[in-house]
């Protein structure tokens, strides 16, 4: 059986890649309904194959469940060795099942919405290569090849953000993505180098994912290195995973096609922060000093951008920020310690954020590209399909009971009361941030599908429903978001907490489920009733804002207006980002170009060239050109060789 | 005979008239002439030099007197004059070449001044 898994998860990411190349290739010579064949189809395959893989694991007995499969040595240096291979345990197994299944639903969804754009095979050849990419980094079983999948899912996301490049704005968003990146991922490598660094000289030079989480309480064990190892792996995180302070660039990303948005900047490489810290458990587990700020980072992040999404009007970027702020309540599960529930929460969020942001792009892609919220209203009518996914990705988001969001994020609040690493404090920020999430998405529910039509007449008259390759995937999304939740079941609920229990052998620490057991149930169903109340809370007040009374939120922002502007420009964060860094860096590159290039280098080489020049224009004058000089001067060299033979 | 001293005189006079000639001279064809008279002079020199050998070996080696050298080396010492041949044939050819320089110069410049010819610098 392990032999099957093998060949079964060494073709998975074959397949992308086939397809990459293919509509790579061929691009515009291909027909664009073949373009997006091969691009779903070669995921659905990926999808399939990882299916059956995790059909086969679940079979093996759970100490079992950790497969390494090698396609070849791919570096080897000295006492350093990385090889191009394959680690498939609960955790890949999951994150695959995610990145193929949700991405197979938006390749799909992408045929129906890029339809007439010129650039379709581009489009798929990029989303393949992204695929690809997104299965090494979260296959890969050491830090090279995740670090390879890392900049590969960042590469693709410029791309992809820059998609329509002839936009100045997609092409500003895409470098600003690939820009914060770098500075994160510059930690990142940072951090690999100093982990294999201290384990060579702790005599293992290895930076393979399984020896490092069996050997890390050996050798890392009470230093303070491990602290700066673990900070700078989580720096790398909060580029890529957009978490304060490199948050800034989710949002811009927008600019993207709106199935971009969905795959890469929701449901899957977004992610990829959160599951490299719980895929390093082993190590951040040593840190308590990471692990606090992980936390408070997460918790921060939840409710900061939440309060960003409560006043945007920007259909995309609220849901931006919403995404901004789930990614903060998986940190915060991670710094808790409760990384099964971070996971948890990442697969329900992969499943009902990719929804809403299909449901966001069936929206605009009725009405001729509109993002402005207040100038929809009232498509309840005109797109019964969209409107009901929508409503379904809502309430999952909102954390209404029966939803998975509920369950996930009731579990992450949760641990982050109860866990030995948790507080209350971080558990009142997620729940207040849980109320603001109800309130914005409600919001973004009542603007966009009730109330009157605020559309203009002209695109009005031709607003449809989406084609079927469209709803389809949303349906089974809108499916997916309801019933993703049940495979974690709490067992306050009557559940078996199934998916904690699976992932359990792959984290160290054992917290989450086996903390939970030492609590009263009541504790528990306490915690719960108030995830549901603010839930509640949140939807009340969305309802009284945008339904009962739609001039309110004007009056409010009326009588607050301090508060309003700082939250609608976003604290001003990438004003003080532009003046504080930007600019800075800007005029030492201006100082670099002017001075140092132009005068110093430029300046250099110039100069020689004119000295050489100077020195051959008196020489020269030697030349000149006339026959009986040059045979004078040949007689008189002869005569002075002949004298200097004879009288020497 | 003439003593060798006599031909070696006479060939570096005509030399130097050939080298006055190249050096004077505007003329291309001229220049070219003069050029044919140092080659002359340098045979007339070889051609000496080759038929007086025995003096010449006793001058380089002086223990052995012109007497004592066989008279075998006299014969066999005449690859100078085959030399002499050689540098005929060379000059044939060279003038061949040459005069087909000068006579292109000639149809692009219409002028054999060599001092119209002063493009070649930079």
């Amino acid at each position: 059986m392990e032999e099957q898994i093998k060949i079964l998860v060494k073709l998975v990411p074959v397949f992308p890649l086939i397809g990459f190349l293919f509509n790579g290739i061929l691009n515009r010579r291909l027909p664009e309904k073949t373009v997006g064949f091969i691009g779903s189809f070669t995921v659905f395959s990926s999808f399939v194959l990882s299916s059956w893989a995790f059909l086969l694991l679940i079979q093996l007995p759970e100490h079992a469940r950790s497969i390494q499969s090698s396609w070849f040595d791919w570096v080897v240096s000295g006492s350093f060795s990385s090889a191009f291979s394959f680690l498939y345990d609960p955790l890949a197994a999951v994150m695959m099942l995610v990145v193929t299944g949700v991405g197979f639903l938006i390749h799909v969804y992408s045929i129906g919405y890029m339809h007439g754009d010129g650039g379709v095979g581009r489009y798929f050849s990029y989303l393949n290569l992204f695929v690809f990419a997104m299965l090494t980094l979260i296959m890969g079983d050491n830090l090279l090849l995740l670090y390879l999948g890392w900049e590969g899912v960042g590469l693709c996301s410029y791309l992809l953000i820059g998609f329509w490049f002839h936009k100045d704005s997609a092409s500003n968003a895409g470098k600003k993505a690939f820009i914060v990146n770098r500075i994160g991922d510059f930690g990142f490598a940072l951090g690999v180098m100093l982990l294999f660094w201290t384990f060579a000289a702790a005599g293992h030079p290895t930076i393979n994912l399984t020896e490092i989480s069996h050997l890390s309480p050996e050798i890392l064990a009470g230093g303070g290195i491990v602290t700066l190892i673990t900070l700078l792996l989580f720096l790398g995180a909060t580029g890529k995973s957009a978490q304060i302070p490199l948050y800034v660039w989710l949002p811009d990303a927008m600019e993207g096609p709106t199935p971009v948005s969905a795959l890469i900047h929701a449901a899957t490489m977004v992610t990829a922060g959160v599951y490299m810290v719980c895929r390093l458990s082993a190590l951040f587990i040593l840190a308590p000093v990471t692990m606090l700020v992980i936390a408070i980072i997460g918790a921060a992040t939840a409710l900061f951008a939440a309060t960003i999404g409560l006043v945007q009007n920007d259909i995309k970027r609220v849901l931006a920020y919403s995404t901004i702020s789930q990614l903060g309540y998986m940190f915060l599960a991670c710094g808790v310690g409760a990384f099964a529930s971070g996971i948890f929460h990442l697969m329900t969020h992969a499943f009902f954020k990719a929804l809403l942001f299909m449901c966001a792009g069936s929206v605009m892609h009725a009405l001729a590209g509109e993002l402005d919220m207040q100038k929809m209203g009232g498509l309840k009518k005109y797109m019964p399909y969209t409107f009901v996914t929508m409503f379904v990705g809502t309430l999952a988001i909102s954390g209404v009971p029966l939803f998975s969001g509920f369950f996930s994020k009731d579990e992450i609040l949760y641990n982050a009361f109860i866990s030995q690493n948790g507080h209350p404090l971080l558990w009142v920020m997620g729940l207040i941030a849980a109320i603001l999430t109800a309130f914005y998405m409600f919001r973004l529910l009542f603007l966009t599908f009730y109330g009157k039509s605020r559309i203009d007449p002209e695109v009005e008259k031709h607003v449809h429903e989406s084609p079927k390759s469209m709803t389809v995937p949303l349906m089974i999304l809108a499916f997916l978001a309801v019933i993703g939740g049940y495979v974690g079941l709490p067992h306050a609920l009557g559940g078996g907490a199934w998916f904690d229990k699976f992932l359990h052998p792959v984290f160290a620490g054992g917290h989450g489920e086996s903390a939970a057991v030492h609590h009263s149930l009541g504790l528990e169903y306490g915690l719960m009733i108030a995830s549901v109340v603010a839930a509640g809370i949140g939807i009340f007040v969305a309802f009284m804002f945008y339904i009962a009374d739609p001039e309110r939120p004007k009056r409010l922002a009326g009588k607050f207006p301090g508060i309003y502007n700082t939250l609608f420009n976003k604290y001003y964060v990438d004003e003080l980002y532009n003046a504080a860094i930007v600019q800075p860096v800007i005029a030492i590159g201006r100082f670099f170009w002017q001075i140092t290039d132009l005068r110093g280098v430029d300046g250099f080489a110039n100069g020689l060239a004119s000295a050489v020049g100077w020195l051959s224009s008196m020489i020269r004058v030697i030349h000149t050109g006339f026959l009986r000089n040059y045979a004078l001067v040949f007689v008189i060299g002869v005569i002075v060789l002949l004298g200097y033979v004879m009288f020497k | 005979m003439a003593p060798l001293e006599y031909y070696i005189v006479l060939s570096a006079v005509l030399f130097a008239i050939g080298v006055w000639g190249v050096l004077r001279s505007r003329n291309a064809i001229v220049i070219f002439m003069s050029i044919e008279l140092m080659l002359n002079a340098v045979n007339l020199s070889i051609v000496a030099f080759s038929s007086n050998i025995k003096v010449v070996i006793s001058r380089f080696i002086e223990a052995v007197p012109p007497q004592r050298i066989p008279d075998i080396l006299q014969t066999s010492m005449a690859s100078g004059q085959v030399f002499v041949l050689l540098v005929m044939t060379v000059a044939a050819a060279e003038a061949a070449v040459g005069l087909a320089i000068i006579i292109s110069i000639f149809r692009a410049k219409n002028s054999v001044n060599v001092d119209d010819v002063n493009i070649m610098k930079w």
